[in-house]
């Protein structure tokens, strides 16, 4: 498909020649570089409650968002119209970060390739409404079937299709259609004596309805959020102090987005602000462990064809055999840092400035049966559900939520325990990680990432893996 | 009513385009915004953003039924599109007895000026905010010679309107502005690196504290951090520094809005009228108190902003509701009513605040034998539903009444229901930084995680 075809050209009537002179504009009082990125995003969210649909709502977003990089210096402006004379201020707003001379833009824009890791011919948005309404009312059916516990179910589908445009002063004119769906099913229980819990699953990414008709059924969903709502019925007091867990594989992936992903963005290495700042061939995990960032697997939630500023996603690794190797850059970085790019410079939407971001971080699987990693365990925890995590990047010290917990007693799983905050540092927790499990598994596609007021989709994964020393937040 | 200005003019537009088509109720926002963000770093600019943008959103209903659609198309076919688009939703959503939109009656605006907006915002020069940020990050980095590097200073402006209108012939908007000035230095210290941050926000720039003093205050909270290391794992008495003190009022506000509690999703849910907190504990909500950032003329349905006792000297006292989640419970609307420009409104709160107690925080720290002195927490590890907490945590700890080595790499555990009962002493030192606020708390005992 060729420019004239895009949105862009077709809906907007935008060609290379006004790309050209808005490229041109915004290098007006110099600068290295300017990039122009537009963005077009067509959004459905449907939501039940008590089995009534009671929320359905449709919106179109759009703006093109223009910046300017002189130095270490960016400029940026952006404007939800995209007329010629809005577009041209926003661009002379961006330029106004730059003095001096100006990088001669290259003359001419040269269409770009790009991967095509989500073909999805027939897009959520393209579907009926019914047949998205029929999702969640299926979850919703299946929910309150599952146990005579469960008395509330709340079940939500959100799709969208985002279209962007990037243009940039080195001569790249690149295109992209990104679809993105999710469903989402949450189950209250309460048992005789009046205790309420709630159970959550959900999941999707770069996927059609058919990727929830085919086998992610609403009806997994349901009774996946039913089982962990009657788990949490039973669960004690989680254990406290350092102690050994074992992570189950998937979601518990949000270890490695804590642990070492966020450490590993060029911008805070560049600024030497992070606890992994100048580790590159050191040991900071076990040599058992091999992390991957990938942001060209197909389909995935943190997937894309081009990364925000238009460059190609591709498979990095970060840590090989536990040595460090690599940051996750983004344009600005690997100029100042005079590595390659990565494909990891993300955005929100138009109206923020790209850094560098995490697509799909996952370890590499190991050799060793998750059963005998659970069995090599005298006393400990093994943690499978995990709610969110953070980091304070400087001190390399990070937190992630368990959700559901077993103790784990002679090496077998034994009582179900309540939430509890793991918590560790960095560079360090990773090296306590004596066993690696041969089941890796990707997480369902629930994953939202936030940096500097930023949400960006990302998905993790991992094998089962034991940890000989993290320390546990119970209450017990 | 008569538009009075071009944002109100939009408003009622939606709405006559919504009833046009035959909505027998509709509701419609616009929002409009302008920002303008500079972030230096060691002395350079590193980024300058500036830009402006507006969105709209109608929520109609046919009977019972609901549909919602937004756009930033703010074009008459823009805006029809977006009214022909929630038509269609509402016929595929099913009918809910209690949808709806507030009682005629309710409806209303505030009087008065409650200085929300200044022009002094909007009159301050790019070059001055860049020099704000640079003086600010110059005090944090001269303040020791520890501190040798930082994230930068930013300085960021804001200015908007809110329009909203509805079907009962509800007309109303304002405008409002906010500045905010922030730090985070960075220090090397033997076993590592350490930042903090300290931050001021004003919706005039008047109010906002010097860009000096909040390096210096950056500096300070950050120097005590050098050398922190774990503690053992116990359980002992908890101090939370108004902070993260803040949070505590945060989760009680998540477990008292009326989604939560008609949906029992909510360990405060059905104890109105009991003791939920220590005797003396009282929590308000209050957006009427001008020039604050939880207040405004009316809610996001129309309705008149007020004050809202929450927890009154230690008893459940009221849930904060819109008029959806009042019906639900066969209630009145607290005027909570909380959206973006579209949709079925949430909850929202005003200043949300527990009232201060007599007691300096230095009293209270050396009220203290053996405990924790909490400057941060980390981590989403709340649930409302049962109110088990566990959370990241870093500090000082106390020994004998006095803040000595500062700690981190640990957690604070417990419950919510629990913690409310145990706080055992409130400082004197409520500030309001934001719309959320909190003096110094005691929690009388915690479980900390650590080696």
């Amino acid at each position: 498909m060729g420019f004239s075809d895009s949105l862009y050209a077709r809906k907007f009537g935008l060609t290379p020649r006004d790309l050209e002179r808005y490229l041109a504009e915004a290098l007006s009082r110099g600068g290295d570089y300017a990039d122009l990125y537009f963005e077009y995003v067509e959004s459905t969210s449907l939501s039940l409650d008590e089995s009534i649909v009671k929320s359905a709502t449709q919106g179109v977003t759009l703006g093109v968002g223009i910046r300017v990089l002189s130095g270490e210096r960016t400029g940026y402006a952006y404007s939800g119209d995209l007329s010629p004379e809005r577009v041209l201020k926003a661009a002379r707003t961006a330029a106004c970060i730059a003095a001096g001379p100006s990088t001669v833009l290259k003359s001419g824009l040269d269409e770009s390739g790009r991967l095509d890791l989500y073909p999805v011919p027939v897009p959520a948005a393209d579907c009926s409404l019914a047949e998205r309404v029929a999702l969640i009312t299926r979850a919703d059916t299946a929910a309150r079937a599952a146990d005579s516990k469960v008395f509330q179910v709340m079940a939500s589908f959100a799709d969208s299709i985002k279209q962007i445009l990037i243009a940039t002063s080195d001569g790249r004119l690149v295109w992209d259609r990104q679809p993105m769906a999710r469903l989402n099913v949450t189950a209250l229980a309460r048992a005789a004596d009046g205790r309420v819990e709630h159970g959550y699953q959900g999941g999707g990414g770069r996927v059609g309805l058919d990727h929830f008709t085919s086998q992610n059924l609403p009806e997994k969903f349901a009774a996946e959020a039913v089982r962990q709502a009657l788990v949490q019925l039973d669960a004690e007091p989680a254990p406290a102090g350092e102690m050994t867990v074992v992570l189950g594989p998937g979601w518990p992936g949000i270890l490695l987005h804590e642990a070492v992903g966020h450490g590993l963005e060029a911008d805070f290495n560049r600024k030497n602000v992070s606890a992994f700042s100048g580790r590159i061939g050191q040991l900071v995990a076990s040599p058992l462990c091999t992390v991957i960032d990938d942001g060209a697997m197909a389909s995935r939630r943190g997937s894309l064809n081009v990364d925000d500023e238009g460059t190609p996603t591709q498979q990095n690794v970060l840590i090989e055999n536990g040595v460090l190797r690599g940051y996750l850059q983004d344009k600005l970085s690997s100029r100042l840092l005079g590595s390659a790019t990565t494909g990891n410079g993300r955005r929100e939407d138009y109206q923020n400035i790209p850094m560098p971001r995490m697509t799909n971080t996952y370890m590499m699987a190991g050799e060793s049966d998750p059963d005998e990693i659970v069995r090599s365990v005298p006393n400990g925890l093994y943690c499978t559900t995990f709610g969110g995590g953070q980091v304070d990047i400087t001190s390399g010290n990070f937190v992630f939520s368990a959700t559901e917990s077993y103790l784990i007693e002679n090496g077998k799983l034994t009582r179900p325990v309540r939430g509890a905050t793991l918590i560790g540092n960095g560079p360090e927790a990773m090296k306590f990680i004596s066993m690696v499990g041969n089941d890796l598994r990707l997480d369902e596609g629930v994953g939202i990432c936030g940096k500097e007021g930023q949400s960006v989709p990302v998905g993790v994964g991992i094998p089962t893996v034991k940890i000989d020393k993290i320390t546990v937040g119970g209450n017990a | 009513m008569t538009p009075r200005n071009p944002q109100e003019e939009i408003a009622a537009r939606i709405v006559a385009l919504a009833q046009a088509r035959g909505a027998t109720a509709s509701e419609a926002t616009l929002a409009e915004g302008d920002e303008f963000e500079v972030n230096v770093r060691l002395g350079e600019v590193e980024t300058l953003k500036e830009a402006g943008s507006r969105a709209a959103g109608v929520r109609l209903l046919f009977g019972q039924r609901v549909g919602s659609a937004y756009t930033s198309d703010l074009s008459e076919e823009g805006l029809a599109r977006m009214v022909a688009s929630a038509a269609g939703l509402a016929q595929i959503s099913t009918e809910d007895p209690f949808a709806g939109l507030p009682d005629e009656a309710e409806l209303g605006s505030l009087p008065g000026d409650l200085l929300l907006y200044s022009s002094s915002v909007e009159n301050l020069e790019a070059a001055y905010k860049i020099e704000q940020a640079r003086a600010c990050e110059a005090a944090a980095l001269a303040a020791d010679p520890r501190i040798t590097n930082s994230e930068g200073a930013g300085f960021g402006s804001n200015t908007g309107w809110r329009a909203f209108a509805n079907s009962l012939g509800f007309l109303g908007s304002y405008r409002s502005s906010s500045c905010s000035l922030s730090v985070v230095p960075v220090a090397a210290s033997g076993d590592g690196l350490q930042r903090d941050y300290w931050y001021s926000t004003a919706r005039s720039h008047d109010k906002l504290e010097a860009p000096e003093y909040i390096g210096k205050k950056a500096a300070e909270r950050l120097l005590r951090r050098l050398g922190a290391r774990k503690a053992a794992t116990q359980k002992v008495p908890v101090i939370l520094d108004p902070i993260v003190a803040r949070s505590m009022v945060g989760h009680v506000f998540s477990a008292v809005t009326g989604e939560a509690v008609w949906q029992k999703a909510s360990f405060l849910a059905g104890l109105l009228g009991e003791r939920i907190a220590a005797p003396g504990i009282t929590i308000l909500d209050d957006a009427t108190m001008p020039g604050l950032f939880g207040t405004s003329p009316f809610d996001d349905e129309g309705v008149p902003s007020r004050c809202t006792p929450v927890v009154e000297d230690g008893y459940l006292r009221n849930y904060l509701l819109n008029s959806y989640t009042a019906r639900k419970l066969g209630m009145k609307t607290t005027g909570n009513a909380s959206r973006g420009v579209t949709g079925n409104a949430g909850t929202g709160h005003g200043t949300l605040y527990l009232q201060p107690g007599e007691q300096t925080p230095e009293q209270i720290i050396s009220s203290v034998k053996n405990g924790l002195y909490v400057t941060e927490l980390l981590g989403s590890g709340v649930n409302i539903v049962n109110g088990d907490y566990s959370r990241g945590a870093a500090g000082l700890w106390i020994e004998n009444g006095q803040l000595t080595w500062p700690v981190h790499e640990i957690t604070i555990s417990g419950n919510l229901r629990r913690m409310l009962e145990q706080i055992e002493a409130v400082g004197n030192d409520l500030e309001f930084r934001g719309s959320v606020a909190c003096p110094t708390l005691l929690i009388g005992e915690m479980t900390v995680s650590g080696h």
